[in-house]
């Protein structure tokens, strides 16, 4: 760009480029149609609630139950994905092997596959007489149409988070680091846990973060397997769609506008935490 | 992908044994992804097929057949068909503004161009129904001229465009900002004009880039699920999309059609994966490096 220095009242530096005014005009206008008057009718909405009465609606012992299962079985799930997440990348970057190009574009198909056919191929598993199921059921594990099946399904639609988040990090790792280690007698799982593992926490902490926000609002993939028992095994947006359905607007209201200050507090934490990282590490994750 | 497949390889021989892990806890490492990604990822998918083919080929055919089942390919190609072109000029003209200029509040509007991916689908369906609802202001107001938004194509669309909002723009902004502005100034002091130096010049830097965004913001308009269903109204043969048609059909226990739909929207799939993989590997220089979605 330009070497002018940057005057207090000028919105933006001077540039040859032509198309400003045109380009932020589209994207404002785009922006402020159809993402922020939207959203903020939502908030009006639920701020016109008055508080007592959004506060009765947000703590009913239904919204509590669902909120609890979303957040609890996301949690779970984003920390499986974080294990699974850590090996898979780490496989991908460090070993070859046949059909390592495949396994490496198959890690997207959650991206790629609609949610719910994820979900009922997933309930096709795991249902009692499917074909995971029919082998868990002797053993009297129930995994469809409970908490465990919610999770199976947040692992499906989250892995791909911590995989795509640690799997450049780890690519950037400057062997000498390793080879320093080791010349000065550490074991391989010591220079593993010890030097490379910290060094990869702003990216799996992004990537937890990531699958767990994806997690909390998911829909077309849990509500299949989920079983939707009320107070046991039912997701906080299904009941949004319950409440909508019965022209329930205020409690419909109320859930949601809970569940996004929830996830604007999560999005700021993983700026948070890729401000740290860069501070710390010298890039983002 | 990105990088070389033979260059850790060869990286590896080079300084021996002490930086690697021994054979034994490779071969475990590779073993548990593999097992894991068989469970997670493979099952599931074959499943789709083996169920959508369960009463042969005959009864799949018939399936697809049916004209509810028709409508509903030809609704989710007519929401994506409309939804893809908005986002996609819409994410030109934002990744113009954000990599070709300084200007103040620049990373709040990229924040909030991230906002959709962290709202919840039933949500971002959810608004539209209190924005243009029977109980809301403009709802009413838009009916008493013969607009219908909610459950008709302008609600769908709307609720599409709003998922799938961020990922044109996403792809292209760290890729235009990492190639500069040199090109185009060379192309404007040299006297083409703005037209000019976006179609001969930004336009061919950024193509490959720009068909990787579409590409994922394709798939994810035709396979959105909560934020159409809320919109939708679910009247069958009119306002249901190819997901909404497979839930429908899987909850009237008609696993054969449900999932011969289903086969569908996982070719839709893995065509994209194909298509995504191929652009990685022939153009990786010219996709942003960022591939979070």
């Amino acid at each position: 760009m330009n070497t002018q220095t940057r005057k207090a009242w000028r919105i933006r530096q001077p540039s040859v480029i032509p198309g400003f005014g045109l380009a932020l005009g589209v994207t404002l206008f785009w922006l402020v149609l159809v993402i922020l008057i939207p959203l903020s009718g939502l908030l009006i909405r639920s701020s016109a609630l008055g508080s007592a009465n959004f506060w009765a609606l947000a703590t009913d012992p239904r919204t509590l139950n669902a909120l609890r299962v979303s957040f609890g079985t996301a949690f779970a799930a984003a920390l499986v994905n974080v294990i699974f997440g850590i090996v898979l990348a780490w496989v991908l970057v460090r070993y070859s092997f046949p059909g390592k190009r495949i396994i490496d574009a198959m890690v997207d198909l959650p991206f790629a596959l609609p949610t719910a056919v994820a979900g009922i191929a997933l309930t096709t598993l795991y249902a009692p007489n499917g074909w995971i199921g029919q082998w868990l059921t002797p053993l009297g594990i129930k995994v469809a149409f409970t908490p465990v099946g919610i999770t199976i399904a947040l692992i499906f639609i989250g892995l791909p988070f911590v995989v795509r988040t640690v799997q450049p990090i780890m690519e950037e790792i400057d062997r000498e680091v390793e080879e320093a280690a080791a010349t000065l007698g550490a074991t391989r799982f010591q220079t593993i846990s010890r030097v490379l593992l910290p060094g990869l926490t702003p990216a799996v902490l992004t990537g937890f973060a990531l699958a767990f926000a994806r997690g909390v609002g998911e829909y077309g993939s849990v509500i299949f397997i989920a079983g939707n028992l009320p107070y046991v095994s039912e997701i906080a947006p299904l009941l949004i769609v319950i409440r909508l359905e019965e022209f329930n607007y205020p409690a419909a209201t109320a859930i949601a506008a809970v569940m996004l200050l929830i996830s604007f507090m999560m999005l700021l934490v993983i700026n948070l935490i890729q401000s740290w990282s860069r501070r710390r590490y010298g890039y983002g994750a | 992908m990105a990088h070389d497949a033979s260059q850790p390889q060869q990286r590896l021989a080079r300084v021996g044994k002490a930086t690697t892990e021994k054979p034994a806890a490779r071969w475990a490492l590779i073993a548990i992804s593999l097992l894991f990604l068989l469970l997670m990822l493979f099952l599931p998918l074959t499943a789709v097929f083996v169920e959508a083919f369960r009463k042969g080929l005959f009864a799949f055919i018939e399936a697809l057949g049916d004209p509810e089942t028709f409508s509903a390919i030809r609704l989710t190609l007519i929401v994506a068909g409309i939804a893809v072109p908005l986002n996609l000029v819409f994410g030109i003209a934002a990744a113009w503004a954000i990599a070709k200029f300084e200007f103040k509040g620049k990373a709040f509007l990229t924040t909030l161009i991230d906002l959709p991916f962290s709202v919840s689908p039933v949500i971002s369906g959810l608004v539209f129904v209190l924005l243009f609802g029977s109980h809301s202001v403009l709802g009413p107001f838009l009916q008493s001229y013969g607009i219908k938004i909610l459950f008709a194509v302008p609600g769908l669309v709307l609720a599409t465009v709003f998922v799938t909002f961020p990922f044109v723009a996403r792809e292209l902004i760290p890729l235009m900002q990492e190639q500069g502005t040199a090109d185009e100034e060379a192309a404007l002091s040299l006297g083409a004009s703005g037209w000019q130096t976006f179609w001969y010049v930004t336009l061919p830097n950024i193509k490959w880039g720009l068909l990787y965004g579409v590409l994922l913001c394709n798939a994810r308009a035709m396979g959105e699920f909560g934020a159409v269903s809320v919109v939708s109204g679910h009247i069958r043969g009119q306002t249901n999309t190819m997901p909404l048609q497979v839930e429908i059909l899987y909850n009237e226990y008609n696993f054969v059609a449900a999932f011969a739909v289903a086969t569908l929207l996982a070719l839709l799939a893995l065509v994209t994966l194909v298509l995504k993989t191929l652009l990685e590997m022939r153009y990786s220089a010219e996709i942003a490096a960022s591939r979070r979605h």
